[in-house]
């Protein structure tokens, strides 16, 4: 089945990535479009994480350029990313340990509170009526991801999958128009990948979110994409309809090998 | 069985965000409040204001500062004694130069001083973290206090760089005696340590922590880290400052810059550990822990062993009990005596059934 997709929403054309004297991206080409769910695999090493950074603004790549809804985007700061409400999860959990369930989530909807700091240490008032919009918002995402029970436990105290899921609560409460999903199945058991698997078709279907994924479990990625782009070392080699993509030989040859 | 929540509940968010969401801590706290706001004045003899509860409090404040910065923002800095003492001149050259000004508006403006040399010595962190930043803020320390010395303005040209602090009064009103100024004291310490808490349980706080605990992650929701840092700093420098003008006004009265040296830093910095990093409360446990522990064991050392050991052993013998204390409670809790207390009202929960 092909979802409906609009159109190109993030353009990249032609970008170089290097530190030193490591290739990290080579003149890698491609573009998102609208509600789609757009899947980057790869063998380990072969840029998708890095490709992922370029988008969000955390890495600087030396040539290329991004378009961004049509428009072409000059050197951008994460925040700035942020600001055009692209989200992301990261590969390794990236959670504020020190915090609750509750506290985490909250973060994502920083960009959207207006109080200072000054209104903050009043508190009462706008500070308070602001918490409390957000609070609401918040708790429509823990029940979407039915996580309830454990909205007051502080994250470092949570299983793995659980973390997994409580960083995409995070992204989710930015409201984001593309979220970036660094590998959100990875180490996770059958029953929870179907659940994440749910999570993000549901997300992708009820908000209309655009979804750049990395993941290496094929059947997901072959299940749930749109289309798929594979990297090998830092280069585009395939890039197409799911099906295009498992019978390209040069994506089979970076998995499995090529005889010689 | 005293300690139940059963039969209440929160029916909004802003009941589930008080920061006392049980009614029996609302009562508890409500009672520590009259009882060191109203009758610990009424009641305490002078030695116990002037000595004990009034510097308490100050350090407490400092603590808080100190907390806002290294537990929420996790911004080492060991540059807190000289954040109080550009706080304390600063009150003082307000108010010696300025006619009329008001007491109050000293302190803040003595607050916002300090918060401007704190967000100064806070750019470095934009640059390097942990040990690093707190070496550079090791040079705030020695920086700012010779700068003091050296410039004698700053001490009205005063021939030994003592400087007294002025009588306080506000609204004709003299804060005098040690239960005034206690008062004083306590009134700003309540207020400061309330909007902190307030800070640090809102997005400001939030953002604080995120820093602290993934500062890449919290870029890529869109907080700033240069504004976020530079605002710790400040806010700070600012519960540092106004600390000081209050230990030089309501507390010693006479002040020297050498007086705000890296001891008092390190001090301030024990009391955050041993009151736990990253809580208000913890702030206020810490404070009282250090500033009541050597006062205890000054009474208590004479009194078990009389003069036998001698007074230069017996004060050694002191801060040998005082270090072994201080390492004791880093290996039972590193959280701090607020985690402590925190387990424990976990268990009162459930006693006396626990299971």
């Amino acid at each position: 089945m092909v979802r409906q997709s609009g159109d190109v929403i993030v353009d990249l054309r032609n970008i170089s990535l290097r530190f030193g004297g490591v290739k990290a991206l080579t003149d890698i080409s491609f573009d998102v479009r609208e509600h789609e769910i757009r899947s980057i695999i790869g063998p380990n090493g072969a840029g998708k994480s890095s490709m992922l950074n370029v988008i969000n603004g955390v890495y600087h790549p030396q040539e290329g350029q991004i378009h961004f809804r049509g428009q072409l985007r000059r050197r951008m700061e994460p925040h700035h990313a942020a600001e055009q409400g692209i989200a992301r999860t990261f590969q390794n959990i990236a959670l504020f340990k020190g915090m609750t369930v509750l506290d985490n989530i909250m973060t994502g909807r920083a960009l959207k509170m207006r109080c200072n700091f000054l209104q903050h240490a009043f508190y009462w008032g706008a500070a308070q009526r602001e918490e409390s919009a957000h609070r609401l918002k918040v708790e429509e995402i823990i029940e979407f991801l039915e996580i309830q029970s454990i909205r007051k436990t502080p994250v470092g105290r949570l299983p793995y999958g659980l973390q997994k899921r409580v960083e995409l609560a995070r992204a989710l409460a930015a409201e984001p128009h593309i979220l970036l999903l660094d590998e959100p199945m990875a180490g996770m058991n059958v029953e929870e990948k179907q659940d994440m698997c749910r999570f993000i078709l549901d997300v992708n279907d009820h908000y209309g979110t655009t979804i750049v994924l990395i993941e290496h479990d094929m059947g997901v990625v072959m299940d749930i994409s749109d289309r798929v782009v594979v990297l090998d070392y830092g280069r585009k080699i395939g890039d197409g309809l799911p099906d295009e993509v498992k019978g390209n030989p040069e994506v089979i040859a970076a998995y499995l090998g090529t005889a010689h | 069985m005293l300690y139940r929540e059963a039969g209440q509940f929160r029916t909004s968010y802003a009941e589930d965000g008080r920061i006392f969401p049980i009614r029996q801590d609302r009562v508890g706290f409500a009672l520590l409040v009259l009882v060191f706001g109203v009758a610990v004045p009424l009641l305490a003899n002078e030695y116990w204001l002037k000595a004990i509860l009034t510097p308490v409090l100050i350090f407490s404040l400092a603590a808080i500062g100190l907390n806002i910065l290294t537990g929420y923002a996790g911004q080492l800095s060991l540059g807190s004694a000289a954040f109080m003492a550009v706080g304390a001149f600063a009150a003082y050259n307000f108010i010696l130069r300025v006619d009329g000004m008001p007491f109050l508006l000293a302190l803040a403006l003595a607050g916002l001083a300090a918060a401007l040399v704190g967000v100064l010595f806070g750019l470095p962190s934009l640059r390097i973290k942990g040990f690093y930043l707190a070496v550079a803020t090791l040079a705030a320390q020695f920086f700012i206090v010779w700068v003091l010395v050296k410039f004698p303005w700053f001490s009205n040209h005063s021939s030994s760089g003592v400087v007294t602090a002025q009588e306080v009064s506000i609204l004709g009103y003299r804060f005098a005696s040690p239960e005034a100024k206690y008062v004083l004291t306590f009134a700003v310490v309540a207020v400061l340590a309330l909007a902190a808490k307030n800070l640090v349980r809102s997005a400001t706080g939030r953002a604080w922590m995120a820093v602290r605990d993934m500062d890449v992650a919290a870029q890529v929701i869109g907080f700033r880290l240069m504004r976020t840092k530079l605002l710790a700093f400040a806010v700070s420098s600012f519960y540092c400052g106004v600390a000081g003008a209050l230990y030089a006004y309501t507390y010693i009265g006479t002040v020297e810059p050498e007086g705000f040296n890296l001891d008092l830093s390190f001090k301030i910095l024990f009391m955050i550990i041993i009151g736990g990093v990253g809580s208000i409360m913890g702030a206020f446990l810490g404070a009282a822990f250090i500033v009541l522990l050597p006062i205890l064991l000054d009474n208590l050392v004479p009194a078990l062993f009389g003069d036998a050991l001698g007074a230069g052993f017996a004060s050694n013998l002191q801060l040998i009990i005082f270090g072994g204390l201080i390492i004791f409670f880093l290996i039972v809790e590193p959280h701090g005596l607020a985690r402590l207390w925190q387990i424990a009202k976990e268990k009162l929960r459930l006693w006396p059934f626990p299971h």
